[in-house]
């Protein structure tokens, strides 16, 4: 029991445990300050008006109806297009490319587009989709968003895919199941919820994704359904009223960013449970 | 069925019934690394034989031959002969998917898929054959009860095919691989991963396939070899060295390495 070793370990022990702790506090303190700001702040300027009324100016009563349907239709957008595309290719990096050439370089550059920066997305989007046809639409905004979720598919398809053990695909095949029928009917259903966290993930970073929109979708005051003007969002719209000098539109960017947290926030959640759902089977 | 009669009161030659299956001068490749050297010997149609030997000897590997499993890996290769009912199943014109209904594969780790128990059997089935739903449930039905398992799932045939047992899982892929007809059925070392009650349910089945399938089994049990297969073959560092019936390979063989792996000397 005396052993100067020992208590001088256990010693170390608990300063270390302290250390961690306070890290930890530290970290979610920040955190919940920020939610708890948010909440504070936001819920005093929601009402009905913020989801039935479009953006308006000073001095007149306004909503965020606009930014709202604006980021719902660039986010569904950006995953008609990213999803297919980043689905298709995990599935190529997992089932097909194994370590060739061709997958090892897909793979590198999809790490690269993980990390890029979006405001260099939406530049090169820019100078793509809104340059030569002269004016900012949806539509490059939801390509951008593409751009932005696609890869977060493609990393979290091949990892889920991988982890279909190989004697299940031996299995399908020993039945004289085709390659396509062994991915579509036993690999993707062995890992559906897997595959639906990536997309719930790529939803979430692409609705709270500002930079890709400043070049591409511009913003809109107005309520507009049509993709190739160009159309507000949330994170545009909080960009834009935080800066504001008047106190209603400042409340009302203080909404805007509690719905879009929120919604962000049980998106990951979601996606949470489903994978600790995934790998409990 | 008479043939099958004389055969097992006839004497211990054993070309006597026909060869379902002819491997003849087979080599096989990882890469470079040569698996396989001049494998040959048949499988007699409605028998079982059994592959015995130590671990990384072949067997295996000669297994997965037979319906051309190893085509899924790039790099590992195949040459002489595999003969299925006198057509050559090494042929790359051959339709592997094809080869695969005739030809069924048991796994060592039972493999259901994500489906239900229902869909497990019908899944395999649609591959070939499109039929009317009450032709289906009879063809699902069939095929659980000849696998012995209908009585256990009857009631529960919406199930998940994950939510049985181990020995219950083995025995769907049992159900599913008779599900499609095929003529032959191959088991990797299919009691590896079970407790000995469902050990012995699987080893009672194959017994009861022997006669309408001609199988092969692979297995590290020397007893279960002596149970349920009527012929053995025992493969060492990749050669086939000794095949007969199985009673004379346990009681009488003929090479040294069959006699110390056998009684227990080595592997």
């Amino acid at each position: 029991m005396a052993n100067p070793f020992y208590s001088g370990r256990r010693r170390r022990n608990g300063v270390w445990t302290v250390l961690c702790y306070s890290a930890t506090i530290f970290g979610l303190a920040w955190l919940a300050l920020i939610l708890g700001a948010l909440l504070w702040k936001g819920v005093e300027g929601l009402s009905l008006d913020v989801f039935t009324k479009s953006t308006a100016p000073p001095g007149v009563v306004g909503g965020l109806l606009n930014s709202i349907v604006g980021s719902l239709i660039q986010a569904g957008i950006g995953l008609a297009i990213g999803a297919p595309l980043g689905i298709l290719a995990g599935t190529y990096l997992a089932e097909y490319g194994g370590g060739s050439r061709l997958a090892t370089v897909v793979r590198f550059i999809n790490d690269i587009l993980l990390s890029a920066p979006s405001i260099v997305v939406g530049l090169f989007i820019y100078e793509l989709l809104v340059v030569p046809v002269g004016h900012f639409s949806a539509l490059a905004g939801g390509v951008a968003l593409a751009v932005i979720g696609a890869p977060i598919m493609v990393r979290t398809t091949e990892d889920m895919l991988n982890l279909v053990p190989n004697q299940l695909r031996e299995a399908a095949s020993a039945l004289g199941m085709p390659r396509s029928l062994v991915i579509r009917h036993i690999a993707y259903k062995a890992v559906r919820s897997g595959l639906v966290t990536g997309v719930l993930l790529a939803i979430a970073r692409m609705t709270g994704e500002t930079a890709p929109l400043i070049f591409t979708a511009l913003g809109n005051s107005l309520f507009t359904l049509n993709p190739t003007g160009p159309m507000s969002s949330l994170p545009l719209i909080i960009y834009e009223f935080a800066r504001s000098p008047y106190a209603e539109q400042q409340k009302l960017a203080w909404s805007g960013a509690l719905l879009l947290t929120f919604a962000v926030l049980a998106l990951s959640v979601s996606a949470r449970a489903l994978s600790a759902q995934a790998q409990q089977r | 069925m008479s043939d099958q009669v004389t055969l097992q009161n006839a004497s211990k030659t054993l070309n006597k019934s026909k060869e379902k299956v002819s491997i003849r001068g087979l080599n096989f490749y990882y890469g470079q690394n040569r698996a396989l050297k001049d494998v040959s010997l048949g499988l007699y149609e409605g028998e079982v034989t059994a592959f015995i030997g130590p671990s990384g000897c072949g067997k295996s590997t000669l297994l997965r031959i037979l319906n051309r499993m190893y085509d899924l890996y790039p790099g590992q290769r195949a040459e002489g002969e595999v003969l299925l009912d006198g057509e050559n199943v090494l042929s790359k014109d051959l339709d592997l998917n094809l080869l695969r209904s005739r030809v069924g594969m048991v796994f060592q780790k039972p493999t259901p898929f994500p489906m239900s128990i229902y869909d497990n059997i019908a899944f395999g089935i649609r591959l070939y054959e499109k039929l009317p739903k009450s032709e289906m449930d009879g063809r699902v039905e069939t095929a659980l009860k000849r696998s012995a398992i209908w009585n256990e799932v009857k009631d529960k045939l919406q199930a998940s095919g994950l939510s049985l047992s181990g020995g219950q899982q083995q025995r769907l892929c049992i159900a599913r691989t008779v599900a499609i007809k095929p003529e032959v059925i191959l088991f990797d070392e299919p009691c590896s991963a079970l407790d000995p009650i469902s050990t012995a349910k699987i080893e009672e089945l194959i017994d009861e396939l022997g006669g309408d399938y001609t199988i092969a089994i692979v297995t590290h049990n020397m007893q279960q070899a002596a149970r349920v297969s009527r012929y053995t073959a025992f493969m060492y560092l990749g050669e086939m060295v000794e095949f007969n019936e199985t009673n004379d390979i346990f009681t009488s063989p003929r090479d040294k390495r069959t006699q110390d792996y056998v009684t227990g000397r080595f592997g």
